[in-house]
């Protein structure tokens, strides 16, 4: 990746720097959730309800029981009791944590094809797993309502909240679209996707009299130590999360799911340390996934190329016990100065797992559509795709005229066409060939909100110049403790070696969740808050001695660096500092409160505050096999400024990857007759593989967001948002033929 | 059998896997499991230099043979490789797709002449969802020349 901005050699904020958890991960150092030891540890194992509704008449467990090495099983006749999950408030968002309403074990209820009826406790893994399968229960089955396109004729308008709109109308896009000169009008669907990180879900789960210690990959520390409270009736201060490496999140680790309280559970029925980790196919079975769904897009233009109509509707699905519609029709929104605007979203319940949050919930999808409507409008006006982007570029919001914060989409277009050799692109379809190959070129623009949220940061300076950076983050793959040390070395104006990031507890000052693309802004907004705290007490300390070459100097006028404050030639150190003053350390804390909630809010209101990008695909289809190959990729971002060029890069490159597995192999099979999950493993769900991957060149704009703390903007979203269009386009371009189903597999080709 | 250079001796059921086998009877935790099937590459470790997938293992196959884990290989030029690239996010694949390159590169003829086609070719067995093939496929080149 390169950036148009070079920096200061002295600051750290900017650089490629090295994952401080490198050799820890390159090692196999890093301890997971399931790889931590108690000398008594019990392994768990879950019994899964074979059926999509209905009630359990009869749990056989004698068989199970027999097997030596078999301590417990746990089941809706003998499991000891479990609060119910607490009803959904705003005002209180931890409230959102349970990934379902079921109240596991504690009713014959079956709600899903996959829910854990029953909880196997054994003195080994290999016992457990056999004696679950011996379980036998017997059930009542219920009429079930599975399949998403049966149901999807009966979708109910979805209502909109405080923190997601779904419904917007400007002037009448119905009148606009059935006068405009060029129009096209398409049906989308979009298959439901699991998240599949690489590390299956897990939990350790130790007792000790009230108090509790859980070893668990979390997105949340908070919700999860909140939520694990009110289930088994325990203080939130006798809770103890420890999550120091999250295998993998992508929004799946974001909730509260089966197998964390039953881990908890069964460690109570048995008192016995236990682990559960779930086999593969038992994330897909309660662990929720993204919705599938289908959409509408209609566009009306003139001759020009100027939008007169924008029609964006939806259908997607939540689980009757549970689940976060999705906001599909987001981008709609934001990116195109259309006078007219229809958008809608509706929702069908399911006897599914409830959905869940997976990277870019809602906008990985509704940029499909959006993008490849916008793609076949240039296709009927014959006109370039960029250009007619570039022609309905809006000043201000589309849909209630607020002021954008910062937004460089025509920048992004303009280096990218440049970067990519745009200009090559032979615009007639199936003109470009590569041997026996197809070629086709796609763009589409990516686009992801940019929020942040209230999180506590506690930053002690010891004597020794050294730097304790104190705040619980989740560190899913981004970076987490490195981006935060290398903000505070820069802040403080000490060598990134003195600082040392603490994150790995719930016991530490709670940052913000890993989701929604927020956690490094609002951990970096305390933080740097925390660090400018510190240098006033270290200056205060420092005015009281005559000597000092500070005396009389104000903070602003002052230069953090060399480990000290300066002022020109003059100035000292914090360690000089500390000791002429006696003291070992001084320490400033941030604590979040709700009055960040109001604020942010109230921010939300004045600014629309986004990531954005443009992707720019490269396709090699096969004439005879429609194998589709994605052979050059281009994704230019504006993302506020960058932190950490390294960790930066690979975030989009992953987003882009997953956007790619979203576009040609993707899809969670469900049977629509029995509601159960066909493809619930990783030889089944199609990941992109090394093979599907060629480079992957990622640019960065690298522009402050003026509104952000450090000009920073989240990236672990954006980057994927776009990617299903910008391949349906290339597609497009390569074979003539619109794919509108998702994934864009050979079938559909041929 | 032999475990990175250690002699260990296991008693354990015949149905229990060489991964089990090895993160849950002696700690050896750095070889993740990941799908327990194969179709991942978490779990891939050495066997006599050759790579395998330690969760189709079983471990009683094992006895007479020296098995070496992420844990065993330290240090290994692709390690540093891997962490100047940037070749994984979350970590969970990483002991595996080092593990896997370097069978890999014992397997290739000419490691160096490798292609990125190739690399990725051979290295598709080793999933990683936080999408770090790119600098994955740069460590390897780097380490292969």
């Amino acid at each position: 990746m390169t950036t148009t901005d070079i920096r200061a050699p002295e600051k750290y904020v900017g650089r490629p720097v090295d994952r401080l958890d490198g050799p820890a991960k390159t090692t196999g150092e890093a301890r997971y959730a399931a790889e931590h030891h108690y000398p008594d540890l019990a392994y768990a194992a879950l019994v899964h309800a074979t059926i999509a509704r209905g009630r359990i008449t009869a749990m056989d467990t004698a068989a199970a029981r027999a097997v030596p090495g078999v301590i417990e099983i746990l089941t809706h006749e003998n499991a000891p009791a479990m609060k119910p999950a607490p009803k959904v408030s705003l005002l209180d968002i931890s409230t959102m944590a349970s990934g379902t309403s079921v109240n596991y074990l504690a009713t014959d209820e079956v709600h899903w094809n996959g829910q854990p009826v029953a909880v196997v406790v054994a003195e080994t893994s290999e016992v457990a797993r056999h004696a679950a399968a011996l379980v036998r229960p017997a059930y009542q089955e219920l009429p079930a309502v599975v399949d998403f396109a049966a149901e999807e004729p009966n979708a109910a308008p979805q209502k909109s909240s405080m923190l997601a709109e779904t419904s917007a109308d400007k002037g009448d896009a119905h009148a606009a679209l059935a006068t405009a000169q060029a129009s096209v009008d398409l049906r989308f669907t979009t298959p439901p996707h699991n998240h599949n990180a690489l590390e299956p879900h897990a939990t350790i789960a130790v007792w000790d009299g009230d108090r509790l210690t859980v070893h668990e990959g979390t997105q949340n520390f908070g919700w999860l130590r909140k939520h694990l409270a009110k289930r088994f009736g325990v203080p939130e201060r006798n809770i103890r999360v420890v999550s120091p490496f999250v295998g993998g999140g992508f929004g799946g680790k974001g909730m509260v799911w089966a197998g964390t309280l039953l881990a908890v559970l069964a460690a109570r029925a048995t008192g016995r340390p236990v682990r559960l980790a779930l086999t593969r196919a038992g994330v897909n079975h309660t662990v929720g996934g993204r919705t599938a769904s289908t959409q509408r897009v209609a566009l009306g233009a003139d001759a020009d190329g100027r939008l007169t109509a924008l029609i964006h509707t939806s259908v997607s699905r939540t689980g009757r016990i549970g689940g976060t519609p999705e906001q599909i029709t987001s981008a709609s929104r934001h990116l195109y100065a259309a006078p007219n605007i229809h958008l809608r979203q509706h929702l069908v319940q399911l006897d599914l797992l409830a959905n869940t949050s997976m990277r870019a919930p809602g906008e990985s999808i509704g940029t499909f559509a959006l993008e490849s409507a916008m793609d076949e409008l240039a296709w009927e006006l014959g006109m370039d795709p960029i250009e007619l982007r570039m022609r309905n570029e809006p000043e201000r919001n589309p849909v209630d005229g607020k002021r954008f914060a910062r937004r460089l989409l025509r920048e992004a277009y303009a280096v990218g066409a440049e970067r990519f050799g745009w200009r090559e692109r032979d615009p007639r379809p199936g003109a470009m060939r590569d041997g026996r190959w197809l070629v086709g070129m796609g763009v589409a623009s990516a686009y992801h909100p940019s929020w942040k949220l209230p999180a506590s940061v506690t930053v002690r300076l010891s004597a020794d110049g050294g730097v304790e950076v104190r705040c619980a983050m989740h560190e899913i793959g981004v970076g987490a403790a490195t981006v935060q040390a290398q903000i505070a070395a820069d802040e403080l104006g000490v060598p990134l070696e003195a600082v040392r990031v603490r994150y790995d507890d719930s016991d530490l000052p709670l940052g913000a969740m890993a989701g929604g693309s927020m956690q490094t802004a609002s951990v970096a907004e305390s933080l740097l808050a925390a660090c400018r705290k510190l240098k006033q007490s270290a200056l205060a300390l420092a005015r009281r001695a005559a000597d000092s070459p500070l005396r009389g100097r104000r903070l602003d006028e002052l230069e953090a660096r060399d480990g000290g404050l300066h002022h020109g030639a003059s100035g000292e150190t914090y360690a000089e500092i500390l000791a002429r003053a006696g003291r070992d350390h001084l320490e400033a804390a941030i604590k979040s409160g709700a009055l960040g909630m109001v604020g942010m809010l109230r921010e939300r209101r004045r600014w629309v505050k986004a990531a954005c990008g443009a992707q720019f695909c490269e396709v090699r289809v096969d004439p005879d096999t429609g194998e589709v190959r994605v052979s050059r990729w281009l994704g230019v971002f504006d993302v506020g400024r960058v932190i950490n060029v390294k960790t930066t890069a690979s975030q989009l490159r992953g987003g882009i990857v997953m956007g790619i597995g979203l576009a040609l192999t993707e899809e969670t099979q469900v049977d629509p007759r029995t509601g159960r999950i066909m493809n619930a493993g990783l030889a089944e769900y199609h990941v992109p593989v090394h093979a599907d991957i060629p480079h992957i060149d990622v640019h960065c704009l690298d522009e402050p967001d003026p509104t952000m703390p450090l000009g920073l903007v989240g990236v672990g979203e954006v980057s994927i948002t776009g990617v299903g269009a910008a391949v349906a386009n290339a597609v497009r371009h390569a074979t003539g033929k619109r794919i509108v189903d998702l994934p864009i597999t050979i079938d559909k080709l041929l | 059998m032999r475990v990175n250079g250690t002699d260990e001796k296991l008693d354990v059921e015949p149905w229990v896997s060489l991964l089990d086998a090895l993160r849950e009877r002696l700690g050896v935790t750095g070889p993740k499991k990941g799908c327990d099937q194969g179709a991942c590459g978490a779990c891939t470790v050495l066997a006599d230099g050759v790579r395998i997938n330690a969760c189709l293992a079983l471990a009683v196959q094992y006895a007479d043979k020296e098995i070496t884990t992420i844990e065993g290989v330290t240090p290994h030029p692709l390690q540093e490789a891997f962490v100047r690239h940037d070749g994984f996010q979350c970590g969970y694949c990483t002991s595996g797709q080092i593990c896997s390159a370097i069978g890999m590169l014992n397997e290739a003829e000419d490691p160096a002449a490798l292609t990125d086609a190739e690399i990725r070719e051979r290295m598709s067995g080793n999933l990683c969802r936080c999408g770090a093939y790119n600098g994955i496929v740069e460590a390897i080149k780097e380490v292969a020349r």
